[in-house]
């Protein structure tokens, strides 16, 4: 979808140069994040895709066509563009700010008009902003107005230049989250900027690490960034807790659990027992028909003869497929058991989760 | 307060015969302004847009329009009087030469004052430059430019009487006669109704600012909210 | 092209250059008038504005000083000056002249003084609370010396719209190069005219230039730009202050 080869920058006729030879392919429908100290032309590298900043020398491909031999601001129109301030027209309501590019390109008003509403119900705005000023909206507000005015033509490619950096962090979560529901649905290229690793590995489906002058060290998935990160500007720059980063990026469903102690409803508590000692847990977990329906342990057995006539315990924490381990770790670390169960939809039982287990998917 | 004093210094039955002398002079100061602030816009417009596109160039533009500014007004009327003679033209070229620095220099810093990340963005959306500059940074800097307007009209309707002594002179024509008379009521008449025409000419300007840029007003509401 | 030679004649003419009308005796006249009246206006406005600054109260009343000094047409304020003083006070036209610049003087100074002081950053001034100084040490201190390229800017304005109206007196029977203009103009001798005219535009300009080079001494410099401008006469009004 978006091709750079031997991209350079040079601002200035003498100097370092900003980017120096940069060649990377973006796929389409995929989210890259660019990211680096400040100085690592990680934003020249993004404008250059729009020609906000003209290369030097080398070409950039946007969908089949050379971006240097079109007209930079035909170029633009196509290409959604959000920036951290924004930029939004303060002279101009939330609807006309969202309308900029259709007018530009000339829709008629009945089609700008349906298009706000989609935006407005796409981002979950309030309608009530519409014919607000952006002087009268919050800054996460604001930010959202940005992303939908990006999308307003519905653009194959979006370039976002660190779009949540200005709002405070629980803002940037939800905004992070809802930009992932988004992307999930649109699919969008985007190319993604930002000085913040943490953001990169939770959105990004590559990541693109830069070093000043523009040099890509590594240019992967997060998952693998992190483990095995190319150098030790990479291990560096990724930072502390590698681990439990990357842990973020696994699902359990992507491991294989373990089975664990478990006893049918219709077993004998002598069999049950004898579960539980092999296990050493202290603890069975009560199957029937695959469905998890809690745990038994020695005292709640007592004096009865099968399973089933206990009443099983429930479990206070499940960890399901989708979870990510280090939610599973979470839920070890908090366990009395050190133990996390793992089910899926409709209480069907999988298996268990050990901090063995997982120690070992840290270390591979 | 005093009224004896008051009513030794202004003759009110020598207002009440000038009423129609005052009207038709009133029209013929709103006029000269009018005329001086719309020919100085026209001029420094494009001077303005230039010198905010080519930065070197605003020291040479408003040093040059500084010292028109800087020249006493009855000297640079006396100056053109060879050329353009005892005329309207004398005169306006005059006011309007004095309007350029202080519209120049407002054009100047309401464009510079739009915020450059509205700039930018509207560039990455597509904006051409003509179209950054009429639908964003002009009406951006239009509370500015409005003020620059405002003064450069009150300044102007000052400067208007000072043009009686070439024979123009608008309501400066009641001031020069009252002292040429030694007259107060004839130079107070004038100079209240000066004062009165500018304050009424900035009020007016003013609604016609606020009419223009209601995004302003929203913002404000809500700093007071 | 002749009348530009005439003027040239004119004010090269050694016979204009000594006794009473020479254009020595207009120059002084023009200049001692203007410097008295700006000094006088001074001596009133500046602390006027300082303490309005300072105290924070009277912004009223600055707001609206400056606001009726923009209004008021200096040939207004000489207008009924002249006519009112008449009789009152000795000689014919210097007096109603010296009241006029006097008064035409006061507002830009007393403006900016304010402004000059009010725009001092508020933490500064609560950090110099903080360590221990007094509210005439705050203003002599750290106050004045901030705002004091403001307050030279509107001296600047004061004095060169003092200078031009000092001119405009002369219809008044005033003192100064004005002399030259209205005679000129009267007796139908336009290279004299016009000599004045070249003379006060010289003079308000250097006044001009005298004031800016005071000013920039006075400017702090900022690592990046230099020195910083501070606005002056025609200044650029913000919506909120105009």
């Amino acid at each position: 979808m978006i091709s750079l080869q031997h991209v350079s920058k040079r601002f200035g006729s003498d100097g370092a140069p900003a980017v120096a030879d940069l060649s990377m392919e973006i796929e389409e429908g995929e989210t890259v994040v660019l990211v680096g100290p400040s100085g690592c032309g990680k934003t020249t590298t993004m404008k250059m895709i729009n020609r906000l900043i003209e290369p030097t020398s080398g070409s950039i491909v946007v969908n089949g066509t050379d971006v240097l031999r079109q007209d930079p601001v035909q170029l633009r129109r196509g290409i959604g563009y959000v920036i951290q301030s924004i930029g939004l027209l303060p002279h101009r309501t939330i609807a006309e700010n969202m309308a900029t590019v259709p007018r530009l390109v000339g829709w008629d008003d009945a089609r700008i008009h349906k298009r706000v509403e989609e935006l407005t119900a796409i981002l979950e705005l309030d309608q009530e902003l519409l014919h607000r000023y952006p002087g009268e909206l919050s800054g996460g507000q604001r930010q959202r107005v940005g992303v939908a005015r990006a999308l307003a033509v519905d653009p194959p490619v979006m370039l976002m230049d660190e779009p949540f950096g200005a709002v405070d962090p629980i803002v940037r979560g939800r905004l992070q989250e809802q930009f992932l529901d988004i992307q999930e649905r649109l699919k969008k290229t985007v190319v993604f900027v930002t000085h913040d690793i943490d953001e990169a590995i939770k959105i990004a489906d590559r990541i693109a690490i830069l070093n000043k002058g523009g040099v890509i060290e590594q240019y992967a998935p997060p998952e693998e960034i992190l483990r095995d990160p190319a150098n030790d500007f990479v291990e560096r720059f990724v930072g502390s807790e590698r681990g439990l980063k990357r842990l973020a990026l696994i699902k359990v469903s992507e491991i294989e659990v373990e089975e664990g102690p478990v006893v049918g409803p219709s077993a004998s508590v002598e069999e049950a027992i004898r579960t539980i000692e092999k296990h050493d847990l202290g603890w069975a977990s009560v199957v029937e028909d695959g469905e998890l329906l809690g745990w038994v342990d020695g005292a709640v057995l007592e004096g009865r003869r099968e399973v089933g006539e206990a009443t099983p315990r429930r479990f206070s924490a499940y960890v399901t497929a989708d979870s990510s381990l280090r939610q599973a770790l979470d839920s070890i670390v908090t366990s009395r058991t050190q133990v996390a169960v793992v089910v899926s939809e409709g209480q069907r039982y999988l298996g268990i989760l050990t901090l063995e287990r997982i120690s070992r998917e840290i270390v591979s | 307060m005093n009224q004896p004093v008051i009513g030794a210094i202004l003759d009110w039955d020598w207002v009440g015969r000038q009423l129609d002398t005052i009207g038709v002079q009133l029209v013929e100061h709103v006029q000269l302004t009018a005329i001086a602030v719309g020919v100085g816009f026209v001029i420094s417009f494009p001077l303005a847009v230039f010198a905010y596109r080519h930065k070197r160039f605003y020291a040479p533009i408003t040093w040059v329009t500084g010292v028109l500014y800087t020249i006493p007004s009855l000297a640079l009327f006396i100056l053109l009087i060879p050329y353009t003679g005892l005329s309207t033209a004398t005169a306006e070229i005059g006011l309007v030469s004095y309007t350029l620095l202080i519209l120049i220099r407002n054009i100047v810093a309401g464009l510079r004052a739009v915020p450059a990340d509205v700039k930018e963005a509207a560039e990455g959306m597509g904006y051409t430059r003509r179209q950054i500059l009429w639908s964003v940074e002009l009406p951006l800097a239009l509370p500015v430019i409005m003020a620059g307007v405002r003064i450069a009209t009150v300044t102007t309707i000052g400067l208007v009487t000072v043009t009686a002594l070439i024979g123009k002179g608008g309501l400066g024509f009641f001031i020069l006669r009252g002292l040429r008379d030694f007259f107060p009521t004839a130079s107070i008449v004038g100079a209240v109704l000066s004062v009165a025409l500018a304050v009424v000419a900035d009020g007016l300007l003013l609604l016609v600012q606020r009419f223009l840029t209601p995004w302003a007003r929203a913002v404000k509401v809500r700093a007071f909210a | 092209m002749d009348f530009a030679l005439d003027t040239f004649r004119w004010l090269t003419d050694p016979t204009n250059h000594s006794g009473p009308n020479g254009i020595p005796v207009r120059l002084w006249e023009h200049v001692q008038v203007s410097f008295l009246a700006l000094f006088l206006a001074t001596l009133l406005a500046l602390p006027i504005g300082l303490l309005i600054g300072h105290t924070g109260r009277g912004e009223f009343f600055a707001v609206s000083v400056a606001n009726i000094g923009r209004a008021l047409p200096s040939f207004g304020i000489l207008g009924i000056v002249f006519p009112l003083t008449l009789g009152v006070l000795p000689g014919f036209g210097y007096y109603p002249t010296l009241i006029a610049l006097f008064l035409l003087a006061i507002p830009p100074i007393l403006t900016n003084a304010y402004v000059g002081v009010q725009n001092v950053d508020r933490e500064t001034v609560e950090a110099a609370r903080g360590m221990g100084m007094s509210g005439r040490q705050v203003l002599a201190k750290l106050e004045v010396p901030l705002a004091a390229p403001l307050i030279v800017a509107g001296l600047r304005t004061s004095a060169v719209a003092v200078v031009a109206t000092a001119t405009l007196g002369a219809v008044a029977a005033g003192p100064g190069l004005g002399r030259f203009i209205i005679d000129g103009f009267v007796t139908r001798n336009l290279a004299k005219a016009a000599g004045g005219a070249v003379l006060v535009a010289v003079l308000a300009i250097l006044t001009e230039l005298a004031f800016g080079l005071l000013e920039r001494s006075l400017t702090p410099r900022t690592s990046s730009q230099g020195r910083r401008r501070t606005p002056r006469a025609g200044g650029i009004a913000t919506p909120e202050t105009a």
